[in-house]
């Protein structure tokens, strides 16, 4: 299959393990996975934040570089996080019309219409639950919430990671409470997003858990912040860089900050 | 009962116990505001104030947890729930399509009963009419079945003021009166409140609440059936709300547990009913969707204890003196809203308090509405935009759409399926529209607009990402940004920011793409 | 303009009705889309009005709300109402004073046939209705029932001669309700739609004794209402 990657903004900038790790896995599995350049960013932030008129001409922008999965040049387009895949599935073509672009408004429901989060493509479209992965940690995983609800994976992130060799995956408690990131709500209610953090994180600590694990890198900033800062000990990993990791190319521990204040990278 | 002048701030308690020391002084952190939709701090300062009161935490976080697990257990054994939230989702949009209509069968069919229908543009209104109707039958003394509608248009102060005392007979509505307190939640108004905290306040305000009385749940309700007996025995008027008003056969029902709702619908000669215009459902059949999905969402209960229905006058059976009361008070402005119209679908059963991760954080007041939590953030300033609540942030209630992850947990549990997160964007963009006309230099919008122009173009977008790659070394040995300036300062207050990475993935797929990928 | 018209106005502007003016804030909305309610809820249950399924599941969830139930024949219910009756705790009145109940005008007296001879019946009639004190000083009522439910443990009282007016099932502390097998149905909408013959007859749903969560959200029954509900399920056989 020829499948277009959209890498996501954040990821792209901040977290290039997350599409890395995607682009080692879709390889892996025997697919073309193509870049396209003129990629930027969704609009979620701008949309979510209030700023449609700002997020127009990111979205278009979106929409036209994806246009080709339309038209069969691509057979899907995948994105490694939920919540840019339901501003793609869910806000995109709300946002066109909103602005009277009603041609642009169908090009983007015809992209999302062939746009997939990372697990979706996996389990629905590739049909694979057992991806040939290898990770012998201590894992837990957090559904963040739109993948959990806006998307409705359900199960096929837990299956993906059950199917992993060696991974001893533990239960997070209260895994589906949302951990308080919510976009621009961490900077403008921080207080609360903070104490709803502090719930997230004493959960994952209790686990025992060495590794963190989500389907979006916006999450998992956040609450990896959050296990930083309290030197928890606790990595994060992006879901794909676990189902990318093998015994010929394993994925490394993530840094991460511990009581002892020190730099800590396990192999 | 003191009236509170002015819009006050949070109040905090002076000892940090139950209680002030002056037998005046209010148990409650809210004392009344002149506007039940719009007092306080915007809601980031006012939750700032709440998150410190580990009580309130604890107390909320032990009262949520409990109520989900019960609806979810009720409403996993019912096997046909979507296909309910779907016909009670839908008979509320024809209920607002057909609006003027039915609100005119409504009036004829309680007419013909009997009843007296009148109208009230708004709270003042509203409060005229039932003061005027109180005051013909020369009473001075109203009890009440609990009842937003009323919270909405500050209906008991309003009364205080004319020298006619109301009654609450809820139990939680008693708690928040007896300690001058505001409501905190649609259906439990005294949610922040503890067994111990209530006991308090029950021997300090009841005046004849037993000396002994204990912090068990059981004698604090028995302590509340004494106090109200004689009330409801002696009452000449009653005032309550209204869940659902047939438009087809002139029916009003209320839902309730305890009892005082029948009490007070049928003991007083004279009953008035205030009910918001968009509480119609079209036939009586149409009870059949709601009376299920209600009761399992909001108390966890397959049904309520007790649900009256009445129509008009029942010669020989209740009231033979029935007003209805049907108030705006700002919905036809939410009406007028395409997208957030389906807010008035709202049957206030409160499940979206429950399910909502930060209303378990912060309680209802930081919302300094009578309407709190996801429901709340949508209606508050939808209802008070003919005063500027949707106007852009010289409102207090501007803030409330931001009061929220947009975690879709409220959307889920919904039993007339509101899209409240979006809404919560669309009303985002109305406040920020609302914004644009205004001159003062915001710098959201101007991060806003610089970021829209990065990331609209994939070659600006490369650029600004290698330029942050030159930040890598901001993160020092470990790879982390502790301290930032602001407004990332927001975030590194209580998170660490990870350092930008040597290489963006852009530049790592260019590299890779040259090496013609693995295979 | 009248706040009758002036609302109505609003409501017509807020749906984008051509030429009425604004809402309070100045708007005017757009029609909505005309509206098909999907119904494909259950309108009936599995299990039949009357069999022994909906019955058993009614016992279950009445029970589970804390109400007492017993399962008698026509000619036993006489004894179970006076059996009832004699271990009736009396808690609003004198011990003292001979036991006293309240029966609207329409029970059927062959129901009350077997009390002791020191157990006091009032009946409530529209001609001599008691007053609210009156029934506050009463040890219980004896009320028949139009329909219950099985699946939500719900009984409706529809307030005709054999049920009373609402004050009667409401004042005394402990309700006696009879209700026959046949009236039971198992799902809400087979309620409604029995009730939807008289929609203008006052209606109490009665699911249990009162109750009130509105202290830490635990349960506590007993409050305003008859404190014990006691329900006599009679199969015509």
């Amino acid at each position: 299959m020829r499948i277009a990657l959209a890498a996501t903004c954040i990821a792209d900038t901040l977290f290039p393990g997350a599409p890395r790790a995607t682009v080692r896995l879709l390889e892996r599995l025997g697919h073309d996975v193509v870049y396209p350049r003129s990629q930027a960013c969704c609009g979620q932030m701008h949309i979510n934040t209030g700023y449609v008129d700002e997020a127009v001409p990111v979205v278009r922008n979106h929409v036209q570089t994806f246009a080709p999965v339309a038209d069969g040049e691509w057979d899907a387009v995948v994105i490694p996080s939920g919540s840019c895949t339901g501003s793609v599935r869910h806000q995109q073509a709300m946002v066109c019309r909103r602005a009277g672009l009603d041609d642009l408004a169908a090009t983007a429901d015809a992209v999302a219409a062939k746009t997939y989060e990372l697990s979706e493509l996996l389990v629905d479209v590739l049909g694979v639950t057992d991806v040939g992965a290898w990770f012998p940690h201590r894992v837990t995983y957090h559904p963040t919430c739109h993948s959990l609800r806006m998307l409705g994976v359900g199960e096929r992130p837990l299956r993906l990671l059950r199917a992993v060799e060696d991974i001893d995956l533990v239960e997070l408690p209260e895994a589906e409470s949302c951990c308080g990131f919510g976009g621009t709500f961490a900077l403008k209610n921080a207080d609360t997003s903070a104490a709803m953090l502090a719930d997230k994180t004493a959960n994952v600590r209790g686990t025992g858990a060495e590794v963190l694990t989500a389907g979006d890198m916006s999450c998992l900033m956040h609450i990896g912040g959050g296990l930083s800062r309290e030197r928890a000990g606790v990595g994060t990993l992006h879901l794909a860089e676990i189902l990318a990791s093998t015994r010929s190319e394993p994925t490394a521990l993530p840094r991460a900050r511990s009581g002892a204040d020190s730099v800590e990278v396990a192999r | 009962m003191s009236t509170f002048l002015g819009i006050p701030g949070i109040r905090r308690r002076s000892d940090g116990a139950t209680g002030g020391d002056a037998p005046d002084e209010p148990f409650g952190p809210v004392p009344h505001p002149d506007e039940p939709l719009r007092w306080g701090d915007a809601f980031p300062a006012a939750a700032k104030q709440t998150l410190r009161d580990d009580q309130l935490r604890a107390n909320l976080g032990h009262a949520t947890r409990t109520i989900r697990g019960k609806r979810a257990a009720v409403v996993g054994e019912v096997p046909d729930w979507e296909a309910l939230r779907d016909a009670g989702s839908a008979v509320k949009e024809q209920v607002m399509a057909d609006l003027p209509d039915l609100l005119a069968r409504l009036e004829e069919n309680v007419t013909a009963r009997g009843g007296v229908v009148h109208w009230a543009r708004d709270a003042a209104e509203a409060n005229r009419i039932v003061t005027e109707i109180a005051r013909a039958k020369q009473a001075d003394e109203v009890v009440k079945v609990k009842s937003m509608a009323t919270q909405e248009i500050g209906l008991n102060e309003h009364l205080a003021d004319e020298g006619i005392a109301a009654i609450e007979t809820d139990l939680a509505e008693l708690i928040v009166q007896l300690a001058d307190d505001m409501p905190s939640h649609i259906l439990v108004p005294a949610i922040h409140r503890n067994r111990s905290e209530i006991r308090d306040i029950f021997r300090r305000r009841m005046g004849d609440a037993p000396e002994d009385l204990s912090d068990v749940p059981r004698e604090l309700a028995m302590a509340a059936r004494a106090h109200l007996r004689r009330k409801f025995l002696s009452a000449k008027v009653a005032v309550s709300g209204a869940n659902f008003g047939v438009a087809d056969t002139g029916t009003l029902a209320v839902v309730e547990s305890e009892g005082n709702g029948r009490m007070c619908l049928t003991m007083p000669e004279t009953l008035v009913t205030v009910m918001g215009i968009e509480k119609l459902v079209p036939t009586y059949d149409d009870l059949e969707v709601f009376l299920q999905l209600l009761p399992r969402s909001s108390t966890g209960e397959r049904m309520n204890p007790y649900t009256s229905l009445w129509t008009g006058v029942t010669p020989g059976d209740g009231p033979q003196e029935f007003h209805l009361v049907l108030l705006d008070n700002g919905r036809t402005d939410v009406l007028a809203d395409e997208v957030g119209r389906s807010a008035l679908h709202c049957i206030r059963c409160s499940a979206c308090l429950n399910v909502c991760p930060v209303y378990e954080r912060v309680g209802g007041h930081a919302y300094g509405s009578v309407y709190p939590g996801p429901i709340g953030a949508i209606l508050t300033p939808q209802l008070t935009a003919s005063s500027g609540g949707l106007s852009g942030s010289d409102d207090v209630n501007s803030s409330l759409p931001y009061a929220s992850t947009l975690c879709g947990a409220c959307y889920d549990v919904c039993p007339v399926k509101i899209d409240i997160p979006s809404i919560l964007v669309d009303l985002r963009a109305r406040e920020v529209d609302a914004d644009r006309s205004r001159s003062a230099v915001d710098p959201w919008r101007a991060a806003m607009k610089a970021a829209s122009w990065v990331m609209s173009d994939g070659g600006r977008f490369g650029v600004a990402g290698r330029a942050a790659t030159l930040g890598h070394a901001l993160g020092g040995s470990d790879g982390v940004v502790s301290h930032a300036p602001p407004p990332a300062s927001a975030w590194t207050r209580s998170r660490d920011l990870p350092a930008p990475p040597k290489q963006t993935f852009r530049q790592w797929m260019a590299e890779h793409e040259k090496d013609g990928g693995e295979r | 303009m009248s706040a009758r018209e002036e609302v109505l106005q609003r409501i017509r502007a807020a749906l984008g009705q051509p030429g009425t003016g604004t809402t309070a804030a100045g708007r005017v909305g757009t029609a909505p889309a005309a509206v098909e309610v999907p119904r494909e809820y259950r309108t009936a249950g599995d299990d039949a009005p009357g069999s022994e399924a909906v019955v058993e599941q009614l016992v279950d969830r009445l029970e589970d709300y804390m109400a007492h139930v017993r399962q008698v024949s026509p000619d036993e219910l006489p004894a179970a109402i006076a059996a009832l009756v004699a271990e009736l705790p009396g808690a609003e009145t004198d011990r003292s004073a001979p036991t006293a109940l309240v029966a609207p005008s329409g029970l059927e007296a062959g129901w009350l046939a077997a009390l002791t001879d020191d157990v006091v019946v009032h009946r409530d009639t529209p001609e001599a209705p008691l007053t609210a004190g009156d029934l506050d000083a009463l040890d219980a009522v004896v009320t028949a029932a139009r329909v219950a439910c099985s699946e939500t443990g719900t009984i409706v009282l529809d307030g005709e001669p054999d049920q009373g007016r609402r004050a009667v099932s409401l004042v005394p502390d402990v309700h006696l309700c009879v209700v026959r097998t046949d009236q039971v149905v198992q799902t809400v909408p087979e309620m409604v739609r029995r009730l939807s013959a008289h929609p203008e007859r006052p209606q109490t749903w009665i699911s249990g004794p009162s109750a009130t969560s509105d202290i830490e959200l635990d349960r506590v029954e007993g409050v305003h209402g008859p404190r014990t509900l006691h329900v006599l399920l009679v199969s015509p056989r």
